[in-house]
């Protein structure tokens, strides 16, 4: 009797329910806790007034300046990741695990102490400028710019848009390709017309996940923007941890969260596009 | 011509990741206390790195952290996808969705949905926060190695196992699981990495009074990393270096194996 319903437990769909529990109190509910301390005042009464000061211009400059970064980073991550992830292709048997693990490896490294380390590449006696000085160049200003965040973010997230723009090139079925050629495509028609549409999903999802993080981010503005310039990011863990002005703080986490949304509905809409192909082939 | 400019862009690339890493390398041995001054070579801070309290500490505490927060996270991922075998389409799709919420969002919104929510539940900022709210990121990694291979399972081992008088219990361990230990070991692995390298959760979630090597290496930060935390990130570096390789020649071997078996076949 005993083993009956163990043997029926083992399978059941009960399984699933402490994982139910689980999302409620700590998935759904910090979101709600974010959603309540945003829109109400220190004394816990209803207010917009934290979202009206979110849209004031000094706090809508950073979020626009916060996109952009994002926006430029993601696409020189792109543009970086594409070549990349063509050539590892290519060298898919002989030698694509070891050039595959040397781009795993550096995310092993606490990226803390890597972003610090672009201090000492980037700053004014740094290691560029010390092999500029070494050509006779004359020296870059790179530290505390928006350049140096956005080298900074590429270098960061650069393994989320080659993971997932990997896996999409790497099923593109190499008859397909030889078909282009042979019906007489150049190596640029080939990419533009055969390849770039076939990788679509991979493109999409990879820039979704770099632009988030990219966007929210307030560890590599602060370490080499040099708090000089101020991301949505360092806005809020400002609000959180120095003004304790945390209805604020969620309010801006709130706008966020609406970026947030937005990128999940691309990818949703992207990743139904080609279920869609795959169901009329 | 084309080859040696692919063979360029490889190395190129190969150099913009580790340039960083090897900046952190020669940091570990230079005799001077502070970044972007190189006033000789030492072995003193790898000798240091044992009394250095405060980083053991951090050390230990992202080591426990990590480690229990991936068993956890795998435990439950694992429970869930055996659950979500038995659901329909529109469940399975509800659960992944709500599943993947962490995965898709912000971490700094992760971090401060949870410290509200831990505040707002009256619990204090420790380490049991800290080890709840790697849980709660870790799981859809977790997920995501887990789910596909529970799902793509075939029922038909089981039952035979069933038909054959294992108990359940037995059945269980001796069919289901060892198909699943890749993606459980996996899970456990990505889990584990997620939470060892998590900073902005950590941050929000982690109350005063108790760091792990991320929060101990931005506190530092302001007055300048202890060279100490150079040596242990080069040691951890050296580490993970040693185990790729091994699984580099392990490959190998296997690939040796396989194709020493086709060949037999063949002949």
């Amino acid at each position: 009797m005993n083993e009956r319903i163990a043997a029926k437990l083992a399978t059941h769909r009960f399984l699933a329910l402490p994982f139910a529990l689980w999302a409620v109190l700590f998935i759904v509910l910090p979101l709600f806790f974010v959603l309540f301390t945003g829109l109400t005042n220190g004394a816990g009464n209803f207010t917009l007034e934290n979202i009206s000061t979110v849209l004031q211009s000094e706090y809508l400059k950073a979020l626009g300046l916060s996109v952009e970064l994002a926006l430029v980073s993601t696409f020189i991550c792109l543009l970086l990741a594409y070549p990349l992830c063509l050539i590892l292709r290519e060298r898919k048997e002989s030698r694509g695990l070891l050039v595959f693990l040397l781009f795993l490896l550096p995310l092993w490294m606490n990226s803390l102490l890597t972003t610090m380390a672009w201090q000492t590449i980037m700053e004014k006696h740094g290691l560029i400028n010390m092999f500029l000085a070494y050509l006779g160049l004359p020296e870059v200003h790179l530290i505390n710019t928006s350049a140096a965040i956005i080298i900074g973010m590429v270098y960061n997230f650069l393994p989320y848009m080659v993971l997932p723009l990997y896996v999409s090139i790497s099923r593109i079925d190499e008859s397909i390709i030889e078909a282009a050629r042979d019906l007489g495509a150049n190596s640029w028609q080939t990419l533009r017309h055969v390849l770039l549409p076939l990788s679509l999903p991979g493109i999409v999802s990879g820039s979704t996940m770099v632009f988030i993080p990219a966007l929210t981010t307030f560890v590599i503005s602060a370490l080499l923007g040099g708090n000089k310039v101020l991301l949505v990011g360092n806005i809020i863990e400002q609000e959180f941890t120095a003004a304790y002005d945390w209805q604020l703080g969620s309010a801006l986490s709130m706008v966020l969260m609406v970026f947030i949304i937005l990128n999940i509905l691309l990818e949703a809409f992207t990743d139904s596009g080609e279920q869609g192909k795959k169901g009329r082939s | 011509m084309m080859e040696k400019l692919k063979n360029g862009y490889l190395g190129a690339i190969v150099l913009f990741l580790y340039a960083p890493i090897l900046v952190l390398i020669a940091q570990s041995f230079n005799a001077s206390r502070y970044r972007g001054q190189w006033t000789g070579f030492t072995w003193q801070w790898y000798e240091r790195l044992i009394e250095n309290e405060e980083i053991i500490a951090a050390f230990t505490n992202t080591l426990t952290i990590g480690v229990t927060s991936a068993i956890l996270a795998t435990l439950l991922a694992l429970v869930t996808a055996l659950g979500m075998r038995q659901m329909g389409l529109r469940g399975r799709m509800l659960f992944r969705g709500i599943a993947n919420v962490p995965l898709l969002n912000a971490d700094i919104v992760t971090g401060i949905s949870l410290m509200l929510l831990f505040l707002g539940l009256g619990l204090r900022l420790g380490y049991d926060t800290i080890l709840l709210a790697h849980i709660v990121i870790s799981l859809p990694y977790a997920m995501l190695c887990i789910l596909p291979q529970v799902l793509s399972m075939d029922d038909v081992c089981y039952e035979a196992a069933r038909d054959l008088g294992a108990p359940p219990v037995t059945a269980f361990r001796k069919v289901i699981l060892p198909e699943l230990v890749p993606g459980i070991v996996a899970a456990f692995l990505l889990s584990f990495a997620m939470s060892a390298d998590d900073f902005i959760v950590t941050y929000f979630t982690k109350g005063a009074g108790i760091e792990t090597l991320t929060t101990e290496i931005y506190a530092e930060l302001k007055l300048g990393v202890h060279p100490e935390m150079y040596a242990l990130s080069t040691l951890f570096f050296c580490g993970v270096l040693v185990f790729a390789a091994l699984l580099m020649l392990n490959y190998k071997v296997i690939r040796r194996y396989r194709e020493a078996g086709r060949e037999e076949e063949a002949a």
